[in-house]
């Protein structure tokens, strides 16, 4: 099996140095308000005849009524199922037709309906979004088939270690009232309640024009887009009712070791963490940069690490999940079921050097640089473009936010990253959940964390222990 | 729509396509090698996605670690991947960074093997045996990337066998393999460089001669078997996989016309009518309306040689019997077989991948991989923008001609999931071909 050598004609030359870079700017876009309350926020991108229109709705999970888990998303859903004279199937065929696509859902903060369309169809298209937001029926059979859906999805997730991990480690994490303990799209006791009455309450309760932004991103202009909404929307009345949730994350106390039982698993998915931090915290840009060099990017320390050094695992990060309330602290991976606790104990062992010393100029101009420069990469199309601004309006950030993100991710230093670490993470608080092979994990990880392990079977992981 | 393409060659035989667009200041480098898993020797299945790992170990003046570091420090994303008929790695840059991108690739086509070492080849086993695991043997339904091409094409076709590769033949391969692989395919006569977005012309030319220029073509590729195979499977074909999952869920295959052909935008066609979201028939008879299924889509792997394969994929909901699923997406089948597909739902169908294909082109990265594609493929990027013209072109009739000749019963390849404990025919069952009621 001899093939012929292959030598270039030269050694390779030097590494090029970068060219001057080029000014980039996040799109401008313009917002407007309705006499009824509804925002408009406009980006004009012309760079392809295409839109992304999303109507954002404070509809989402954290707003649900105690006990009715699931209601926001089955509402989000129910909307594309009847309105205004049209059954569900009418209605996908109407924007189908048209080569629109629309997708409605709620997350922990709103309810959303996406639409993704050619620009010349927007008319069309946004008269049916109409339709949906004001006028949906609710049919009751449509009702029961979306949440035996849900049911069927919730049914699936125990034989599915990824989903069943993240599952259960937010219900290790959180008190079981609080609202993140439970899935956004509900649990199968409180989904299996739900009837077609809670939806349209919290239907009434919630989609009201106040409580209504829509962001345009694309070939399209504040002019065109207000002259399309105003006949649609503007007569449009009603105020929504207050919420009245109690906190989304409320935590459980002190450190803890799980594992859910999976017999014979080749892999343990792992999940290590704490409770994070709510969006708006004033140490964002700190605490992104930190986690950037933890376990954010594929030259992390912790993948690297569990990778590249070790070969455990196919991969290994962390995020801090963003929210209105505090998310999840996660570190994340899959590892061969035999370096279980070997992997843990590197992890634990990385946010302990996170916290212990200051990081050298390389790895923070890797992180500073990377978020600085990647940027624009970023918001090339006109979804990404109209999720940021989704963002914003979400989060109730600065108008300028886009334009003043990249100066202040260089503005970011070693010491504010020590101080991030410091602050933000939290040894004393860390949970351990793997779902895995107990007769293989559970020594080591007992030896690595000094905790016994509290055992759950899968057939009682829905029921949360 | 159409987007803007420049095309040469190198003397040593690289493919170049260039395609400007200044609206950002960023720019994509797009390689594609025509070897994939398609190529690999007995013995040595999964080699060709090893290899890819082993791309990104460093070069002659790349360091370990150092090619995802040199990027991300760039401000840029990058990854590559593995498919049955080729491999691509790509990355995406700020303009100002583009000679970074193509001496990176450059630096690895031409100078790999001194950064080889046992070391590194036994970490990207251990990564890549994990990646097995997380991608197939401890998910449920996982298996059926593997199980399905087993089942659709005869046992020493070149689409057959595994592309992640069996464990017992990842631990066989050697820094022998390494260097004959990369040897005989990673040269730049079997290679296209597509570069798109903010670059100038000129200058750009200029970088991609000085760094790719010294590497010198490669010798002749060893033939690849014979990949032709029958229009339809000739017998209806079933297999059974008991596994730990909770609901069952069928794949239904389909020999169809390859990628590019003709009659393939018609087989795309009638894929779309049948499964593209939820106006598509199944989605309506199944999901829908006899609400047997809790998700239902078709799509085609895009072959472009031996065989196209269509799939249709619908998983059940929990009361839903695996007989009642067998039953009820095969009685779809033969209703479309049986009546045709209507203008009306053809026309659906192409508006909403009319769409799909410029959303597709919205993104640097998304189009240099099409260029790239249609390059190694065809020789011709300028196929990218013909594309929509051609799904326009389908007629109800041309889709009818793939129904009648395709979806015959004779065509149809069901790969069956079913929960560990239930009890399924693993042979050829009556209820499988059972008439639409």
């Amino acid at each position: 099996m001899s093939a012929p050598t292959r030598v270039p004609s030269r050694p390779p030359a030097p590494r090029p140095a970068p060219a001057a870079p080029r000014d980039y700017h996040f799109p401008r876009f313009e917002q407007h308000q309705l006499a009824n309350g509804l925002r408009l926020v406009v980006a004009p991108v012309a760079k392809l005849p295409l839109i992304t229109a999303v109507a954002l709705v404070e509809a989402g999970a954290t707003q649900e009524p105690e006990g009715k888990e699931g209601v926001a998303t089955l509402t989000a859903q129910m909307l594309l199922e009847g309105a205004a004279g049209l059954d569900g199937a009418a209605l996908a065929d109407r924007f189908e037709r048209i080569g629109a696509s629309v997708e409605a859902y709620a997350d922990w903060d709103v309810a959303a309906v996406t639409l993704s369309a050619m620009s010349s169809r927007l008319p069309e298209a946004l008269a049916l979004v109409r339709d949906l937001l004001r006028e949906p029926t609710f049919p009751e059979r449509e009702v029961a088939r979306l949440r035996d859906e849900r049911l069927a999805e919730l049914l699936q997730q125990l034989a599915e270690p990824r989903g069943l991990a993240d599952e259960q480690f937010s219900r290790a994490l959180y008190e079981p009232h609080a609202r993140y303990a439970l899935p956004a799209d509900g649990a199968t006791n409180t989904v299996s309640a739900l009837a077609v009455d809670d939806v349209r309450a919290f239907y009434q309760a919630r989609y009201q024009p106040s409580a209504v932004t829509l962001v345009f991103a694309g070939d399209v202009t504040m002019a065109q887009v207000a002259a399309l909404v105003e006949p649609l929307f503007g007569d449009w009345t009603g105020t929504p009712t207050a919420d009245r949730r109690m906190a989304p994350d409320a935590a459980q106390p002190g450190r803890l070791l799980r594992v859910v039982a999976k017999s014979d698993a080749p892999q343990s998915e792992v999940r290590v963490g704490h409770i994070g931090l709510p969006r708006r915290t004033p140490d964002y840009f700190g605490v992104l940069v930190m986690n950037a060099v933890l376990g954010g990017l594929f030259s992390s320390r912790i993948n690297l690490n569990l990778r590249e050094t070790h070969g455990y695992t196919y991969g290994a990060f962390s995020s801090f999940e963003w929210r209105r309330a505090a998310g999840p602290f996660v570190v994340n991976t899959a590892v061969k079921s035999d370096v279980t606790g070997d992997a843990v104990r590197e992890i634990l062992n990385e946010i302990d050097r996170m916290r212990s010393d200051r990081i050298g100029s390389d790895e923070l101009t890797l992180a500073t640089s990377y978020l600085d420069g990647v940027f624009p990469i970023r918001y090339e199309t006109t979804g990404a473009i109209a999720g940021a601004l989704a963002s914003l309006i979400i989060h109730r950030l600065p108008d300028d936010y886009y334009d003043r993100y990249r100066e202040h991710v260089r503005g970011v230093s070693a010491a504010d990253v020590l101080a991030a670490a410091q602050t933000h993470l939290h040894p004393d608080r860390l949970r351990v959940l793997v779902v895995g092979d107990p007769a293989v994990v559970i020594t080591p990880l007992r030896q690595v964390t000094g905790m016994t392990a509290d055992v759950v079977a899968i057939a009682d992981a829905e029921a949360g222990e | 729509m159409e987007i803007p393409i420049e095309t040469y060659s190198l003397d040593n035989g690289l493919r170049v396509v260039l395609s400007e667009d200044h609206t950002a200041p960023l720019v994509a480098v797009n390689l594609w090698y025509h070897v994939g898993s398609a190529n690999e020797r007995p013995g040595r299945t999964g080699f060709a996605h090893l290899f890819e790992h082993m791309l990104f170990q460093g070069s002659e003046s790349v360091g370990a670690n150092e090619h995802f570091e040199l990027v991300q420090r760039a401000g840029g994303t990058l990854n590559g991947s593995t498919w049955l008929d080729r491999t691509n790695y790509f990355e995406t840059v700020p303009s100002n960074q583009l000679e970074l991108a193509i001496w990176l690739e450059a630096n690895r086509m031409g100078y790999l093997l001194p950064a080889m070492t046992q070391q590194k080849l036994d970490t990207q086993r251990d990564v890549v045996q994990n990646e097995r695991r997380w991608s197939m043997d401890n998910q449920p339904y996982g298996s059926w990337w593997e199980k399905l091409p087993a089942l659709c094409f005869p046992m020493d076709h070149p689409f057959h066998h595994s592309l992640i590769g069996s464990m017992a033949d990842l631990d066989a391969a050697s820094l022998e393999d390494i260097a004959h692989f990369f040897t005989t395919y990673y040269t730049p006569d079997n290679a296209v460089l597509s570069i798109a977005g903010d670059f100038d012309a000129g200058a750009t030319r200029a970088m991609v001669s000085h760094h790719f220029g010294p590497i010198p073509r490669g010798g002749a590729k060893p033939p690849l078997p014979d990949m032709d195979v029958p229009p339809t499977f000739g017998e209806p074909l079933r297999e059974v996989v008991h596994d730990d999952v909770m609901l069952p869920r069928l794949f239904l295959v389909f020999r169809s016309p390859v990628f590019g052909s003709a009659p393939y935008y018609a087989a795309s066609v009638a894929g779309a009518v049948l499964g593209l979201r939820k106006g598509s028939r199944l989605h309506r008879a199944l999901v829908r309306e006899q609400q047997v299924a809790a998700e239902a889509q078709a799509f085609t792997y895009d072959l472009t040689k031996g065989s196209d394969l269509l799939v249709v994929d619908v998983t059940a909901r929990p009361e839903t019997s695996a007989e009642t699923l067998e039953r009820t997406v095969n009685a779809e089948i033969d209703r479309m077989l049986r009546d045709g597909v209507t203008q009306a739902e053809v026309d659906r169908a192409v508006a909403l991948i009319e769409t799909d294909l410029i959303v597709a082109l919205q993104s640097a990265g998304d189009r240099a991989d099409r260029l790239s594609m249609y390059t190694t493929y065809f020789g011709d990027p300028h196929l990218v923008n013909v594309q929509a013209d051609r799904y326009r072109a389908v007629t109800a009739e041309q889709v009818n001609v793939f129904v009648r000749e395709r979806l015959v019963p004779e065509n149809r390849a069901s790969l069956l999931y079913v929960p560990r404990d239930s009890d399924v025919a693993p042979a050829q069952g009556d209820l499988a071909m059972a008439e639409t009621p």
